[in-house]
Order: C-alpha cells, then sequence, then structure tokens
C-alpha cells in the first residue's frame, strides 16, 4: 500500500507540472483500425525503431571517429578493430541506415497506395516526404565519412550531379565539396551535416511527423472507409506487437553485423584512378541509372541536366500529391494510383538494371 | 697503291659523286614553299611505283616542315619538260645508291645550325654514329645490302621516332630490325643466328613492351644502340644490362663471382640470364636443383654449391611463409574481418623478399640471412593476425548465435505476453 500510495504521489507530481495524465489518457484511448492492411501500420513504427538505433550507434561512433582526411580512415579502422565491440557498432550503424531506408520506402508507398495523404492528413505526408529527403541526405553524407576509395569517387560523381542543378548547379556543387574538388574540406563539411544540420532539422520535422500522426490517429483505405472495422488498443496491444518487430530487427541487425560486417575497403586516394564500375548505394541507383542512360543533349538540354531537373520536379510533385489528388474524383484518384505503380516499376527496374550493368 | 691510300681513294670517289648530287641544290631552303613543284603534279598523274612516292609524302614530317622532292632528288622542279625538271646537271639523282644515302641524310640532320630551325632537340650525331655501326663499317667496306638510313626509317612517309605509325617507334623496332636480321636468305653470309627475334619476342622484356605497352622496356636499340648499332661484347654486356638494372649490376660487380667471371671470360648477365630471350627470373634459378644455374659451374660439395643450396631454402622458406600469411589474412577478409593493417604490414615481407631476389647478385648467404630474417619476422606476425582475426569470428558467430537465442526468447515472451492481454480481453 505504501508502496502504491508513493508511485501515486509521483503520478501527481509529475501531471501537475507536465500534464501526464492528458498523455495517459490519450494512450488509453487511442486505438489502431483492423483490417487486411494493418500490416502496413508496422512500418513506420520500424523506421522510428531504427533511426533511434543510428542515433544510438552514431553516437557512439563518434567516441571514436576523426573527421579529417588524415585520420578518418584511421579512426574507423581503429573502430572496427581495437575497440571493443566497434566493429559490431560500426556494421550495425551501417546495416541499421540501409534497413531504414527500405523500411522507410516500404512506408511511404504503404501510405501512398492506401492514399493516407488524404485530407486532413496532407502536412503529415509533406512532412514524411520531408523525412524521405532528409533520410537520403543522411545516407549520402555519411557514406563519405569512412573515407575510403569507393565512398571518395562516389561522392565525386554524386556532388557533380549535384552541379547539373540548374542555376544553382555550380553553387551546389562548391557549397557541398567546399571547393572544387572532393578533399577533406568536404569531408568536414559531410561531417557537420551528419552529426549537426541533418539531425537537428530530422528533430524538428520527426517530431511534427509524429504530433500529426497522433492527432490524426491511422488512416483507413478509402475502400474500408465508412465500414465498422474492429479495433485494437494502440497501449498495450499494437505497441507489444510492435516491440516484438523491434526485438527481432535487433536479433537481425546482429546477424547481418556479425556474419556480414560492413567493409572498411581501402583509404581513398585523390590522385587515384577511380575504381571501375563506381556506383552510389542502392536507394540511389535509380537515378544514377537513369542518369547513365540519358544521351548527352537532348534537343538543347544536356542531357545530365534534364535528368536532374526532372527528378527535382518529381520530388516536388511527390511532395505535392496530397494537394493534387481528389479523393472526390474516382479518375483523378486512379490515375495516382497508377503514377505509383508506375514509379514502383521504374524504381525496381532501374534499380536492377543498375546493379547488373 | 697501298690499302689505305685505295680506302682514301675510294672514299675520295664516293665524296666527289655525293657532292656532284648534292650540288643542284646547294641553298636547302625548303622547296615546297614555292609556288611550282612539277614533280608532284607529274608524278600524281602516273601509275605504281611512279605514283607512290606521292602518295606515301602526304604522312612524311619533311613535307610538313615544307621540304619536297627536289630537296633530296635535285633537278628543277619549277620546270615542266621532264628533260629539264629531271636534268642530271641540275643534280638530278632518280634513285640515291645506298652508300649515298648516310650523307644525302646528314646533309641537313648533321648540321647543327640548320637542325635547330625545325627540332632544336633533336640529335645531329646520327651519321657519325653510323659509321661506328657494324651497318655503317660494312657499308664503308663497299657491302650494300646493309641497313642504311631508309632501311629502317623508310624514305618516303617518314615519320617523327614518336610517332606510333612510325617503324622506329619502340612497339616497331624489334619488326623493323627483324626484317632483315630474321630473313635467312638476306643474312646469308653474315654468319650471325637469325632467331634473335623469335627467341626476343620470349622473352620478358617483351611481354613488357607489347602485353604492358610499356614503352621503356628495351627492345632491340636499347641494347644494341640504333645508329651505332653493335652486338655487346663480353667486356660492355654488364654495362648495358646495367642501365636500367643498377641495383643487379652493382652488387655483382661487389661479388666474388666477378673476378671468376673475368678470368674464364664469360659475358656477366648473359650468362645466367641469356640474352635475346631473358625469362622472368624465378627462384629455381638458384640453388642445386634441375633448372639451377649455379651446377653448371660448381660442382656438388664445393663451397659455392652449398652457399647456393642455402641461399634458395631462405628463399624458399620467406616465399612459403608468405604465402601461408597471405593465405589466412585473404580467409579473414573473404569472411568480412577488417584485416587491411595486417595486409598493409604484410607489403614489408614482400619487399623483404623481392629485395632479397635482388640480393642474390651479392651471392653472400649472409647479406642474404639479414634481409630473410626481419622478412620471416613480419610473415610471421601477419599469420599471427589472421589467426586472431579468425578466431574472433568464430568468438562472433558463437555470440550472436548466444545473443540471438536471447533476444528470440525475449520475443517470444512478448509474443505470449499480447496473446493473454487479448485473450483476456
Amino acid at each position: 500500500m505504501r508502496v502504491v500510495g508513493r508511485v501515486e504521489t509521483w503520478r501527481t507530481w509529475l501531471d501537475e507540472r507536465l500534464g501526464t495524465d492528458a498523455v495517459r489518457e490519450f494512450l488509453r484511448r487511442k486505438e489502431v483500425p483492423l483490417h487486411r492492411h494493418t500490416v502496413w501500420y508496422y512500418f513506420g513504427g520500424m523506421t522510428l525503431f531504427l533511426f533511434v538505433v543510428q542515433v544510438v550507434t552514431g553516437a557512439l561512433l563518434l567516441l571514436y571517429y576523426r573527421p579529417s582526411a588524415e585520420a578518418a580512415f584511421e579512426s574507423v579502422q581503429f573502430i572496427m578493430t581495437e575497440v571493443e565491440f566497434g566493429w559490431l557498432i560500426r556494421s550495425i550503424h551501417s546495416w541499421s541506415a540501409n534497413l531504414m531506408i527500405a523500411t522507410l520506402f516500404l512506408h511511404m508507398f504503404s501510405a501512398y497506395f492506401m492514399k493516407a495523404y488524404r485530407p486532413p492528413r496532407e502536412l503529415t505526408w509533406v512532412s514524411g516526404t520531408l523525412l524521405l529527403f532528409l533520410a537520403l541526405a543522411f545516407g549520402f553524407s555519411g557514406y563519405l565519412l569512412p573515407w575510403n576509395k569507393l565512398a571518395f569517387f562516389a561522392t565525386k560523381v554524386g556532388t557533380d550531379i549535384a552541379g547539373d542543378v540548374p542555376l544553382i548547379g555550380r553553387f551546389l556543387l562548391r557549397f557541398l565539396r567546399g571547393g572544387e574538388e572532393v578533399t577533406g574540406a568536404t569531408l568536414t563539411r559531410f561531417f557537420g551535416f551528419h552529426v549537426a544540420i541533418l539531425p537537428g532539422v530530422t528533430t524538428i520535422v520527426l517530431t511534427l511527423h509524429l504530433i500529426l500522426v497522433q492527432k490524426h490517429g491511422m488512416s483507413i483505405p478509402p475502400s474500408l472507409e465508412g465500414k465498422s472495422l474492429p479495433t485494437m488498443k494502440f497501449f498495450p496491444n499494437f505497441l507489444l506487437r510492435d516491440l516484438i518487430g523491434w526485438v527481432l530487427a535487433i536479433g537481425a541487425l546482429a546477424a547481418l553485423a556479425a556474419l556480414f560486417p560492413w567493409g572498411l575497403g581501402e583509404k581513398a586516394d585523390p590522385f587515384a584512378p577511380a575504381p571501375a564500375g563506381i556506383k552510389p548505394e542502392w536507394y540511389f541507383l535509380f537515378m544514377f541509372q537513369t542518369l547513365r542512360l540519358l544521351p548527352a543533349k537532348v534537343w538543347i538540354v544536356e542531357g545530365e541536366t534534364l535528368g536532374v531537373t526532372v527528378f527535382l520536379l518529381g520530388g516536388l510533385f511527390w511532395m505535392l500529391v496530397p494537394f493534387l489528388d481528389k479523393p472526390t474524383s474516382r479518375r483523378r484518384s486512379r490515375f495516382f494510383t497508377g503514377v505509383g505503380v508506375v514509379l514502383v516499376l521504374y524504381i525496381a527496374i532501374m534499380t536492377v538494371w543498375g546493379y547488373l550493368t | 697503291m697501298s690499302e689505305a691510300g685505295a680506302m682514301a681513294y675510294r672514299r675520295g670517289i664516293v665524296l666527289i659523286l655525293v657532292l656532284a648530287a648534292l650540288s643542284g641544290f646547294e641553298a636547302r631552303a625548303p622547296r615546297a614553299q614555292q609556288e611550282k613543284d612539277s614533280c608532284v603534279e607529274c608524278h600524281a598523274t602516273l601509275e605504281g611505283p611512279l605514283a607512290a612516292p606521292v602518295e606515301a609524302m602526304r604522312e612524311d614530317i619533311h613535307r610538313a616542315r615544307g621540304f619536297s622532292c627536289a630537296d633530296c632528288h635535285g633537278g628543277d622542279p619549277s620546270r615542266d619538260d621532264p628533260l629539264e625538271s629531271m636534268d642530271p646537271k641540275k643534280g638530278f639523282v632518280a634513285r640515291p645508291l645506298p652508300r649515298a644515302i648516310p650523307a644525302l641524310c646528314g646533309r641537313c640532320h648533321s648540321d647543327a645550325e640548320f637542325m635547330k630551325r625545325y627540332n632544336p632537340a633533336l640529335r645531329v650525331d646520327q651519321e657519325r654514329e653510323y659509321f661506328t655501326s657494324v651497318h655503317g663499317k660494312r657499308l664503308r667496306a663497299g657491302d650494300t645490302r646493309v641497313a642504311t638510313c631508309t632501311s629502317c626509317h623508310g624514305a618516303h612517309g617518314i615519320r617523327s621516332a614518336q610517332h606510333p605509325l612510325s617503324p622506329v617507334y619502340p612497339l616497331n623496332v624489334a619488326e623493323t630490325c627483324a626484317r632483315c636480321h630474321a630473313d635467312a636468305t638476306h643474312m646469308t653470309g653474315y654468319r650471325i643466328p637469325t632467331d634473335q627475334y623469335d627467341r626476343y619476342k620470349r622473352s620478358v622484356h617483351a611481354r613488357a613492351l607489347y602485353e604492358r605497352q610499356d614503352l621503356s622496356a628495351p627492345t632491340c636499340n636499347d641494347c644494341h644502340g640504333n645508329h651505332g648499332a653493335v652486338p655487346p661484347g663480353v667486356a660492355s654486356v654488364a654495362h648495358v644490362c646495367g642501365h636500367c638494372h643498377m641495383r643487379q649490376s652493382a652488387l655483382f660487380q661487389t661479388s666474388p663471382h666477378k673476378a671468376a667471371f673475368d678470368a674464364m671470360q664469360l659475358a656477366e648477365c648473359v650468362y645466367c640470364h641469356g640474352n635475346h630471350d631473358v625469362l622472368p627470373p624465378t627462384d629455381e634459378m638458384i640453388g642445386t636443383g634441375e633448372k639451377s644455374v649455379c651446377v653448371s659451374c660448381h660442382p656438388p660439395g664445393d663451397a659455392g654449391y652449398q652457399a647456393a643450396e642455402r641461399m634458395r631454402a631462405m628463399l624458399d622458406d620467406l616465399a612459403r611463409q608468405l604465402e601461408r600469411a597471405t593465405a589466412i589474412l585473404d580467409r579473414a577478409e573473404r569472411a568480412g574481418m577488417e584485416v587491411s593493417r595486417a595486409k598493409f604490414e604484410l607489403s614489408e615481407a614482400r619487399d623483404a623478399l623481392t629485395h632479397a631476389r635482388v640480393l642474390i647478385h651479392a651471392f653472400s648467404v649472409k647479406e642474404l640471412e639479414g634481409v630473410i630474417r626481419p622478412g620471416l619476422d613480419v610473415a610471421r606476425r601477419g599469420y599471427e593476425a589472421g589467426e586472431r582475426a579468425l578466431a574472433e569470428l568464430n568468438y562472433r558467430r558463437k555470440g550472436l548465435a548466444v545473443s540471438l537465442l536471447f533476444i528470440l526468447f525475449l520475443a517470444f515472451l512478448l509474443y505470449l505476453k499480447v496473446r493473454e492481454i487479448e485473450e483476456r480481453r
């Protein structure tokens, strides 16, 4: 009784200061609709979990990582060979980054096909697409940090592509590289983006995204809208199921790290020739392959400039989908589903093609 | 008339002939700059061999610099009448004789003042050097079958030696020499072999030149000279090889073999490595095995025989330890372990082996040991690093199995909890 009484006192104390009872009440009432597409609801939570893994392992890597052209490779080598469980932390960080992008894509496309962006969830979608761009920026900036040969040349190619952005391309290239070439200055910059700027911006956008998800609740696919659906309590039922997924994800990450440790390769050498068949990370491959297939000149425009412009406009279009798709118009709604199917097929085909060539 | 007198007389005749041939074009200003060139106009309309020079000259470096037919053949290209334009009185020579060719080319190419106007970097001693070569000496002696300037460089369509299509471009030199030297009919009477080209093509030098396209790899002229081509003698062959293989040559000079080879009149490098068909050296060349070159002089039991045996054993030992360490580190790397530092450090052992193979030319067991021993230490450390990496891999796998057991158990407990909650509802 004394213990219960003390817990009650603490609860009251916290509630008076933070309003925790309102949160408790919200969680108690929060429900998840059950239907044949419920499984897709887990991918948002999984992406969030993998992001937390990134934050934790990233913070641990920061204890030993040194962001300079002279020391970066050696410090990662030190982490991989000398630091107790350093190999595990670094491999998990790399694997988790890739799995996070994968689950993010699944979460995004499931939301897209279930038309979860319908009013009033437009801003949830917009914040979600911003998180996608941030995740890609995390991937691009983090890839360079071990300062190995592959990363060096992939960054060279990647920043070259950024240089093709119309109007601001030249500025963007110099801004990203910290000069004309990929050098130690680029590494320091990318490190700054990766551990300070991107996490800061992501925290804000992610908080907004999560608040919006809580505010509007889970979206139900249009085909099931209006039907009476069974529900499941978010807390503890859905959260416990989420937890099972997260625990299994830890197992998967541990297995990947132990069985397929993330390689380090050779130290970057700016004077060495670029290795043959240089390719970006898999999530950039569909764009890279497209640029590779474009002719040098399309009418009067440079092929790469055209490609980059199309991708930028595509990204903008993707972000603004909630404002363009009208749920009341069946034709338009079908058109957007078609766009999604074509995009998924395009990404899949280009990625496979990019890998095979 | 004495022999020397006859020689001087012959030289005088040749000189007069050449001077007569050249007197028509004393002033060597390029004629192509003149408007009229009846040689080209007329020969371009002819067929067969009479038109071929016009076609070939399109690519010629002399033509590109403004020279034309009459600059070498004489005559008067401003005249249309063939009898006038090709008048021998105007210095016209249809086909310069082989013995006149060095002087004909040398008229410009030996003139430093003149050559400066076109290519200040080009040497001007080719003609002088040519007459120090076997070719030049034989030509002077009246042998007109030997190579002169045009035999190697061509007559019409001469390209810069740096042009890949030039017959004297490094990749083409051996074929150019082989045109005569591999032709048994042409070489009849010279009493030298005709298989040098075939043997050279098998050599490590030819592989470097043709397969790796390494233009610094030696071809015929790098050892024999080009304009002054001679076979290097016993005394000079070591200098020729040592031009590139400096360290080996220097070591040999200080070795006990130097005095012995000199006493036996053996050509230093060539005796063990051969000449045209120098093959990639192998460790088998040293020691007392079947392919050893040591045993051709050292009988079993003598000090040299024992030293050869010992040196071979040391080389083999380091090579074996190095291979063993590389194999285990490769295995660990394939399994995903980070062993790049150990692999990098192993390069010291590889360097030691390379150094030891060069040091063989000092033929000193003690000196060799001084390099082999540290190499063996590095190889041992590399192997131990590989062993540690594999042990670590094993530890990780076991750790993973145990962790997965806990993780799956935890997931199972959570599953039971979910079921329990849902059943309670």
